[in-house]
């Protein structure tokens, strides 16, 4: 049962997801509701890429389930959009990147174009709108995934390590454009190693370690007071490698 | 890209575009083909008549074959009992002579089976034997070979028991089969049509002719319609009507490779 | 040696004289090729590409048997197209044995698994960095395949080359059901063929020549294109 087409808030029950042999997700469970923009903070290999992906639809979970409030799958799929690590970009410009977003989502045609000039001015892009997009610069390119996944005005907006292969500069105007979504109402959620990001970004932390959700706070709380000894070590740098 | 498109579809139009042109299918042999005849014939009754005659060159037994199927309309080959055969079966409707040459022996110079120059070509088939000289067959079924295979009997030799390794049944046209001998050094029955137009003789020269058992004939025949719809009857029979015409006729005499006549009209009218 | 030097001499005559029959039998050549490759390319694409995407029971043995029907023998094709257009056999209503279109066809069987199978390889492990993504914008089945198709042309221009050069060097096939008709059915390597079996070695040489410069000029246009566009479309 929804209301005018919303999917928040996600539920997962006992979420566990194994492959290869390896328990990479132990049984989370979590609610996810619209408002604070929530940071999924771990260790390199502590599942948080898996984690996001559970949510988003891409992994489905060995055991417990994965759910939101829309049963309808197009509906649901139409509300989220992620940013992966690295942008995977189509051999076209950056505006048909981003019009080939709406096609799929069948946006009717004469409303494509519109709504992709929007969505590449919202990001700084417009000027490079017939640039081939496998030629622009990293911090461009993931901008570019950036406008993509805004151009439907999704509801929630996954984003795995957005900034992990870029360099500072580009990596301030990646976190500008984040803010700039979340201030417009897009429920952020995000996974990141980088403590700072998550200072920067987070209004709450999902802290995860070996696949298991240790802590959850709002984002002073957990840097000030961790609760768990994972996350103090984490936060001092010393948390061993998994 | 797209020009590329456009000219792809054109050519295929034009290759579509020239079946339009009234046209019959004849089955012949490659060692008709290959003497050149029908480039010499075929513009003049082209030009005459507006029908294009599409000849496609086989074995003798695969032309006939592809007449019983009813791919050909006309059959024109030379194995007159193979030829009689295929009317009896009731595939065409009645066999023509249209012209003649012959077959010649052919051999290397050095002719280790001594025949160069004799007038019996079944003893000389005998003496190849004895010798065990190389010999090529073209083992397909073609009217050449069938000459060949008459002429083994002639000579009281049952081929097919007492061939050895010096017999080379290779399976091929006559060029090929030209081709082989030349590469091997040895004996080959060939028609003289596709002799005189063989570029690749190498060691090897005609040894015996004349012998009345290496005539050759050549005869026309009209795939019968009852059995063959598809077949192109009038056409077909205009084709033939104009080979043994006094026209054809004289056409086919005219055709000669280095100043020497390769075939000798002789239809009956 | 010198029957090499000789012949490539005699190409290049060839090439000079102009000779109207050669450069009719020349664009047939072309025009059959080209158009069996042409459509082979429009079944073969998809094909690929839904096999490279596709999960179904005996995925794998489909793989198989495409790769191994690359090694479809000319002549055998020819055989089986021969006897299916005969009039003697089903489609021989069709009436199309012995002209161009009977040869495109046969051809078009050769290629068509060439291009399917590389294709089939190309979109698989293309289709490892593009999965996710795709995915996440919704797009599913038969429309991510093809979007993917489309995205890794460049890549898949040495497939339709490597089908051309199939198509163009073959002579079985194209001599059963064409029957090397002067004039009508007669392509570059069936009058290799028949140069070869009259004993003209030297000229069924040069004809050599001049056909692979052919392909070699083919494969050189294609790959200017594929440098070209690819600088442009990154």
């Amino acid at each position: 049962m929804t209301t005018d087409g919303r999917i928040l808030p996600l539920h997962m029950r006992d979420a566990c997801f194994r492959a290869g042999g390896r328990t990479i997700i132990d049984r989370i469970s979590v609610e996810i509701s619209a408002g604070p923009s929530s940071i999924i903070l771990g260790a390199n290999g502590a599942g948080k890429s898996v984690l996001m992906r559970l949510m988003h639809g891409l992994l489905v979970p060995t055991s417990g389930e994965v759910g939101w409030t829309e049963t309808d799958p197009d509906k649901r799929r139409r509300q989220q959009a992620m940013v992966f690590q690295r942008p995977v970009l189509l051999r076209r410009s950056a505006l048909a990147n981003v019009t080939y977003a709406l096609k799929v989502a069948r946006v009717p045609r004469r409303e494509r174009e519109h709504l992709a000039v929007d969505a590449l001015e919202s990001v700084g892009l417009l000027h490079l709108a017939h640039r081939p997009a496998r030629v622009l610069s990293g911090g461009e390119q993931q901008r570019l995934a950036l406008a993509r996944a805004w151009a439907l005005h999704p509801e929630v907006l996954f984003l795995d390590e957005p900034t992990a292969s870029l360099d500072p500069s580009a990596t301030r105007e990646i976190e500008r454009v984040i803010r700039a979504f979340d201030a417009a109402g897009t429920k952020i959620v995000m996974a990141t190693h980088n403590l700072g990001q998550a200072r920067r970004l987070g209004d709450e932390v999902l802290f995860v370690h070996l696949g298991r959700l240790v802590e959850r706070a709002a984002v002073d709380e957990f840097f000030s007071s961790p609760a768990s000894p994972e996350a103090a070590a984490f936060i001092k740098g010393e948390l061993p490698w998994t | 890209m797209d020009i590329a498109f456009r000219i792809l579809f054109s050519l295929l139009f034009c290759a579509t575009a020239h079946a339009q042109q009234t046209y019959i299918t004849v089955a012949s042999t490659t060692s008709t083909e290959q003497s050149g005849l029908f480039k010499h014939l075929l513009p003049i009754f082209e030009k005459k008549t507006g029908i294009q005659v599409r000849v496609v060159a086989l074995g003798t037994g695969q032309a006939l074959d592809m007449g019983r199927r009813g791919d050909a309309d006309v059959v024109f080959v030379h194995a007159r009992p193979l030829e009689e055969k295929f009317v009896a079966e009731g595939f065409g409707i009645r066999r023509y002579d249209v012209m003649y040459n012959d077959f010649v022996l052919i051999g290397p110079k050095a002719d280790a089976a001594k025949v160069a120059g004799g007038k019996d070509a079944a003893d000389a088939f005998r003496r190849i034997k004895s010798a065990q000289a190389p010999f090529v067959s073209r083992g397909d079924r073609s009217g050449t070979h069938f000459a060949e295979l008459e002429i083994w009997k002639a000579a009281g030799i049952d081929i097919a028991k007492d061939k050895g390794t010096w017999y080379r049944d290779t399976g091929q046209g006559m060029g090929p089969a030209l081709n082989s001998a030349a590469g091997m050094n040895a004996y080959i029955l060939a028609d003289r049509g596709t002799w005189l137009s063989f570029k690749n003789r190498a060691d090897l020269t005609i040894l015996l002719e004349g012998d009345k058992r290496l005539f050759n004939q050549y005869g026309i025949i009209l795939v019968n319609p009852a059995k063959r719809p598809s077949v192109k009857k009038a056409d077909g029979q205009a084709f033939i009507d104009w080979v043994i015409s006094p026209e054809g006729q004289k056409a086919i005499a005219e055709y000669r490779i280095g100043g020497e006549q390769l075939f000798f009209p002789n239809a009956k009218r | 040696m010198s029957a090499l030097w000789e012949a490539a001499h005699g190409a290049l005559g060839l090439i000079l004289a102009g000779d109207p029959a050669l450069r009719g039998i020349v664009l047939l050549s072309l025009g059959v090729s080209l158009s069996a490759v042409v459509c082979a390319t429009l079944l073969g694409l998809p094909l690929g590409a839904a096999i490279a995407v596709g999960r179904f029971p005996g995925r794998r043995a489909v793989v198989v048997l495409l790769n191994a029907l690359m090694g479809l023998p000319p002549v055998v094709v020819g055989l089986f197209v021969y006897l299916m257009l005969s009039r003697a056999g089903p489609l021989g209503a069709l009436g199309i044995l012995f002209t161009p279109g009977a040869m495109v066809l046969a051809q078009t069987i050769l290629v068509l698994p060439i291009i399917a199978a590389l294709c089939r390889q190309a979109v698989e492990d293309a289709w490892i960095e593009y999965e996710e993504q795709l995915r996440s914008l919704g797009a599913r089945g038969p429309g991510a395949a093809l979007t993917l198709v489309w995205d890794i042309r460049f890549s898949l221009l040495t497939a339709i080359l490597a089908g051309l050069g199939r198509a163009s060097a073959e002579v079985g096939a194209v001599m059963i059901v064409g029957g090397n008709i002067d004039g009508v059915t007669r392509v570059m390597t069936t009058t290799i063929a028949l140069e070869t079996s009259k004993g003209d070695l030297p000229l069924a040489l040069s004809l050599g020549i001049v056909l692979i410069g052919l392909v070699l000029a083919l494969n050189a246009a294609a790959f200017y294109v594929k440098d070209a566009a690819q600088r442009r479309y990154g």
